[in-house]
């Protein structure tokens, strides 16, 4: 049984004991262990169940490769699923619970899956759940839901803070192993910047355990001396406990820190994102061992072998008391001698390769350990645990010799060099077919803004997997000879394996992805290795493949009669290992989660009941709601009094861009579809905006200030990109143009007053002249209003007598409390966005965005009268003659009357006999606005109907959602007032 | 994310201070020049897998709009160059050329 020695653990402190628990149940650990370790030492080796078969699993490896034991992990808003406890520090009263296991992690009943496995192999899914269609919905997608999924999904938002962080250097160096300690005192001399991040909580990497000599001395002192000479380095910073986690172009670098103490609920962040600039990175990341593919390779106890000696050396744990060791390479030996060294029993080293010697085998022989070469394991034998192993030639058909009675097992199928991070930003590999590992090729890295490398492998990431050989490559020095016997490719055991065993034998654990679906999905003629990984889903579970890659690959180019190198390699993406959602928003959240734009009379609106709407960044008050009112009644309330007697938009957020300069006439002639150029001076004109695809864009009104002087209106959402869209013109096309252009939005405060006794309203505030005759509509004038320097313009959104004023921002709220004082008796009311947008729906005046969608022109709104036939060019001209858009049968803008008078749904669509390709009714129209009128006190609505204006008094069916059809008759969108008599108060 | 150096206000930022235009070096085609034209313009872009040049403005920096010289695949930025040409410059097509034997621009 997994117990732990009464010596040792280098990296546990004894004297801390640590209380936590696991599914509920009490546990014991010491500070230093991790969740894995600590559960081990408690011989709990079951950790999980398997994503599609619910197998019992146990834990496979020491870092953050760990495909099995994923954790649950706190609860409430500091709940975290999927979390690897073999990188989980322990802490006092962690709560931790295993996943995807129903109803106990001891007994599951989803394991009757595992059962089913020859009727759920790769691909099932696309396969098996087409048809009945209606059993999709019962029967098929709440079984997957039941059975499918890692962790649970946090139910509560994120308890805790999460940070980011900015650094820059010269040299960053992700790993700080023997080749990233050498690596980081090559660079620290030449006085370059240098940054060394370290993941694991102590320097050193693999050297310190495996015992190596490095340059002469035992590696433990060499690392020691490494790390005090870098510490003295004013210009070389190194961090522990730092993960490098993504390289991107140019030289941009994510790192995720766990922050040191912090605890669920403290006020320290608990992870900080690191935003690194540098302008070179070394890839010291180390290698990963890969697991061997023998039938029932993922029973708990079957662990990699140097997993098994990180446990032994860093925390004193084994994971039996009888180890067989199996392997096709000489790193293995190494596990079997520490074992044997700590006393614990090494019935035998299965080694698949035929028979080698090197001083790591002469070790292991000198101990006196059983050697079996040319034999691999035909099957591993137990269930919740191993209870033994199953010998074989390694060449033949799985036909068993020998059985050993052991409870773990440590494989090695040969390590991996580290390369996601110079292969994330582009860096291609290379095989290397003597050592049977993918390895960077240097002349294809990834490259700098000036198309020199910039990432760079150095050590065990770059192919150099003994320690005085990483050493050497980090130092730029010759390479040692390699001591250890060279690995023999084994990618299935046995060679001839029937499928028997096949259907036994895991490559990717956590997707529970075995050898016989990758030989199906090759079968089925999924032959790019990215078609079969997604079909078969190996890798692609949050391991992303560490351990399951390379011996996929193999087995899929075995499958398809190819070498490893034309089967090729999936893509590597940053992450390295999965970073948490809070961290990667870090300090953007809530209220600062993008800065929010406010009016000069946003403070008043807030204490006057104001429901906010967001309006691309800025807030508007959506209603004023008072006491005892519903939103809806003050809504209604709003638009009567604008209709009876007069109401206040805050329309400051409306864009405001200044056009000046000897050709500013002839630059809005080309923006606007309309005649800008003729427009006198103290006059308005409403101008459309397209886009070169001849779609509208924009709408407002324009005034014209003086001879070379142009003020536009936009919209709310448009300013930014509207000034945006002027500059590109003037700077890319028309760069000889004299003209200026200065968005003042926010310079200017602006209120509409609104309804019959608006000028009552105004006139009494004093000031200039506001009389019909000295100001009509679509004029406008510059004077004071109640003392404020002020532009008064008389235009209409909403069919009522209206002026709109603007004054400087400063004196905004000022104006706004003056009106409010002074209208009491007029029944003067704020009125918020839904009362506009309700005021102009019944004028049937669009709204960009309700009425446009990207593919609307100003023709099918019926607003032909707004485009010059003078013009020989406008952008969007030559777009709006072509064929589609002449097209008669395009949708128009019509008046949509419900013949019961409710109010259609929005979006709503209007169908006619017969159905379309895709089974679907005909459609010949939908609703793009859609309100109920307290005006006119029944529902309205505009819509686009193919040749609507020619269908004038039809009757349209839209169906609603739910069952049942409204009825509703095309009619003018002009639902109010149609003369315009109100305008002119 | 990209570096990129603003050839107006020479400062050198990342990626996300500056906004993307697409292709430069675009003839427009207004009315009365043909639909195929037209269609030419508004649609039809090389995608060069290699040296393309585009469109950027220097949106939250001093606003202007620059033309760049990049690689698609490699993210090599050749150079950049105010937008009031029709052309890159010639120094940097020789710039190119000696770094992408064999290119020619379009």
């Amino acid at each position: 049984m997994a117990h732990r020695l009464d010596t040792g653990g280098r990296l546990i402190d004894r004297a801390a004991p640590m209380d936590f628990s696991f599914n509920g149940k009490g546990f014991r650990g010491f500070a230093g262990d991790t969740l894995a370790s600590a559960l081990l030492a408690s011989d709990q080796m079951l950790m999980g169940r398997s994503f599609k078969y619910h197998r019992p699993r146990g834990v496979v490896a020491r870092g953050h490769e760990e495909p099995n034991a994923l954790m649950n992990i706190g609860a409430g808003p500091f709940f975290e699923p999927n979390q690897r406890a073999t990188v989980t520090p322990l802490t006092e009263g962690l709560e931790a619970e295993s996943q995807n296991h129903w109803p106990s992690l001891e007994t599951d009943a989803g394991a009757v899956n595992g059962l089913l496995s020859r009727f759920l192999p790769a691909g099932f899914y696309y396969k098996t759940f087409i048809h009945p269609r209606p059993a999709w919905k019962h029967l098929f997608e709440p079984f997957i839901r039941q059975s499918a999924g890692l962790g649970r999904a946090p139910k509560e938002p994120d308890g805790d803070r999460y940070e980011h962080f900015y650094r820059f250097c010269d040299v960053l160096i992700a790993g700080g192993g023997i080749a990233g300690l050498q690596a980081a005192l090559k660079a620290g001399e030449s006085g370059a910047r240098v940054l060394l991040l370290e993941q694991a909580p102590v320097w050193g990497g693999r050297a310190a355990i495996d015992g190596d000599d490095v340059d002469g001395q035992p590696a433990a002192d060499w690392i020691a001396g490494a790390v005090a000479r870098l510490e003295a380095m004013p210009n070389v910073a190194l961090h522990t406990g730092v993960m490098v986690s993504g390289v991107y172009d140019h030289g941009y670098v994510l790192a995720a820190q766990p922050v040191p103490g912090h605890r669920p609920g403290s006020s320290t962040s608990r992870e900080r994102l690191w935003r690194i600039r540098t302008d070179w990175v070394e890839v010291a990341a180390g290698a990963i061992e890969r697991p061997l593919s023998f039938a029932g390779n993922d029973i708990p106890g079957v662990m990699l072998a140097g997993a098994v000696r990180d446990y032994l050396a860093d925390f004193a744990v084994v994971a039996g008391a009888r180890t067989v060791v199996v392997t096709n390479n000489d790193d293995a030996y190494r596990t079997a001698l520490a074992l044997h060294a700590a006393g614990q029993a090494v019935p035998a080293i299965i080694d698949a390769r035929a028979e080698t010697d090197s001083p790591l085998i002469a070790a292991v022989r000198e101990a006196g350990l059983r050697i079996a070469f040319g034999t691999g394991i035909a099957q591993v034998v137990g269930g919740k645990r191993v209870t033994g192993v199953r010998l074989c030639p390694q060449s033949g058909d799985g036909t068993m010799t020998e059985e050993i009675r052991c409870d773990a097992v440590a494989m090695s199928g040969g390590w991996s060099p580290a390369v996601h991070l110079f292969s994330q930003c582009g860096g291609k590999l290379t095989w290397d077919a003597d050592q049977a590992f993918f390895r960077p090729d240097p002349e294809r890295a990834p490259m700098s803004v000036d198309g020199t490398p910039f990432v760079f492998a150095v050590g065990a990431a770059n192919g150099h997997l003994e320690s005085a050989a990483a050493q050497a490559d980090a130092a730029g020095t010759p390479i040692p000879a390699a001591t250890e016997a060279l690995i023999a490719p084994v990618w299935r055991m046995p060679a001839q394996a029937p499928v028997k065993l096949r259907e036994k034998t895991w490559l990717d654990f956590q997707n529970d992805v075995k050898v016989s679906d990758v030989q199906l999905a090759a079968r089925e003629g999924f032959e790019s290795v990215e078609h079969a990984k997604r079909y078969t889903t190996l890798g692609m579970a949050t391991d992303q493949g560490k351990l399951s890659n390379v011996n996929g690959l193999a087995v899929l180019g075995d499958a398809l009669g190819r070498e490893i190198p034309q089967v090729g390699t999936t893509t590597f993406r940053p992450p390295y290992v999965p970073l948490n959602m809070g961290s990667i928003a870090g300090e953007a959240r809530g209220p600062i989660f993008q800065p929010l734009r406010k009016t000069p009379m946003d403070a008043w609106h807030e204490s006057h009941g104001a429901h906010w709407e967001p309006v691309g960044h800025w807030r508007r008050p959506y209603c004023f709601q008072r006491s005892g009112e519903s939103m809806e009644d003050a809504v209604a309330r709003e638009i009567l009094s604008v209709r009876r007697e007069v109401g206040l938009l805050d329309a400051s957020t409306l864009g405001k861009i200044l056009v000046k300069g000897p050709d500013a006439g002839r630059f809005l002639d080309m923006l606007y579809t309309n005649m800008m150029s003729t427009l006198a001076p103290g006059r308005c004109r409403y101008g459309l905006m397209c886009s070169e695809n001849g779609f509208l864009m924009d709408d407002g009104v324009v005034a014209r200030i003086d001879d070379d002087t142009w003020l536009c209106h936009t919209t709310t959402g448009g300013a930014d990109n509207i000034h945006g869209h002027m500059e590109d013109w003037l700077q890319t096309e028309w760069w000889d143009w004299k003209v200026w252009t200065q968005n003042l939005t926010e310079q200017f405060a602006q209120i509409a007053v609104v309804g019959p006794n608006a000028r009552t309203l105004l006139e009494r505030l004093g000031g200039m002249d506001l009389s019909a005759e000295a100001l009509p509509f679509m004029r406008w004038a510059e004077g004071e209003i109640a003392g404020i320097p002020a532009r008064v313009f008389r235009i209409s959104f909403s069919g009522e007598l209206s002026y709109e004023i603007a004054v400087p921002a400063g004196r905004g709220l000022e104006l706004w409390e003056r009106l409010v004082a002074e209208g009491a008796d007029l029944g003067v009311a704020p009125y918020g966005t839904e009362a506009l947008h309700v005021l102009r729906a019944e004028k049937g005046f669009i709204m960009i965005g309700d009425e446009t969608d990207g593919t609307v022109i100003p023709q099918d709104l019926g607003l032909d009268w707004a485009i010059s036939k003078k013009k020989t060019d406008y952008l969007g001209k030559a777009a709006q003659a072509r064929a589609h858009m002449t097209d008669p049968e395009r949708w128009k803008l019509v008046g949509l009357e419900t013949l019961d008078g409710t109010v259609l749904p929005d979006g709503a669509y209007a169908v006619t006999e017969g159905n379309n390709e895709l089974g679907q009714r005909n459609m010949i129209g939908r609703v793009t606005s859609s309100y109920r009128s307290p005006t006119l006190e029944r529902g309205i609505a505009m819509g686009l109907v193919q040749r609507g204006p020619e269908r004038m008094g039809e009757v349209l069916d839209f169906p609603l959602i739910g069952g049942g059809v409204t009825k509703a008759r095309i009619a003018s969108p002009v639902f109010y007032d149609p003369e315009g008599e109100r305008l002119h108060g | 994310m990209l570096l990129l150096t603003c050839p107006y206000c020479g400062v050198t930022a990342e990626e996300t201070e500056f906004a993307p235009g697409g292709a430069a070096h675009l003839t427009r085609a207004g009315p009365g020049e043909g639909d195929d034209a037209l269609e030419a313009y508004l649609f039809h872009r090389a995608n060069p897998k290699g040296v393309h040049f585009e469109r950027w403005r220097h949106a939250y920096g001093c606003g202007k709009w620059f033309l760049a010289a990049r690689d698609t695949v490699t993210m090599e930025v050749f150079g950049t160059y105010p937008a009031q040409v029709s052309a890159p410059p010639p120094e940097l097509i020789d710039t190119i050329r000696t770094k992408r034997p064999g290119w020619e621009p379009a």
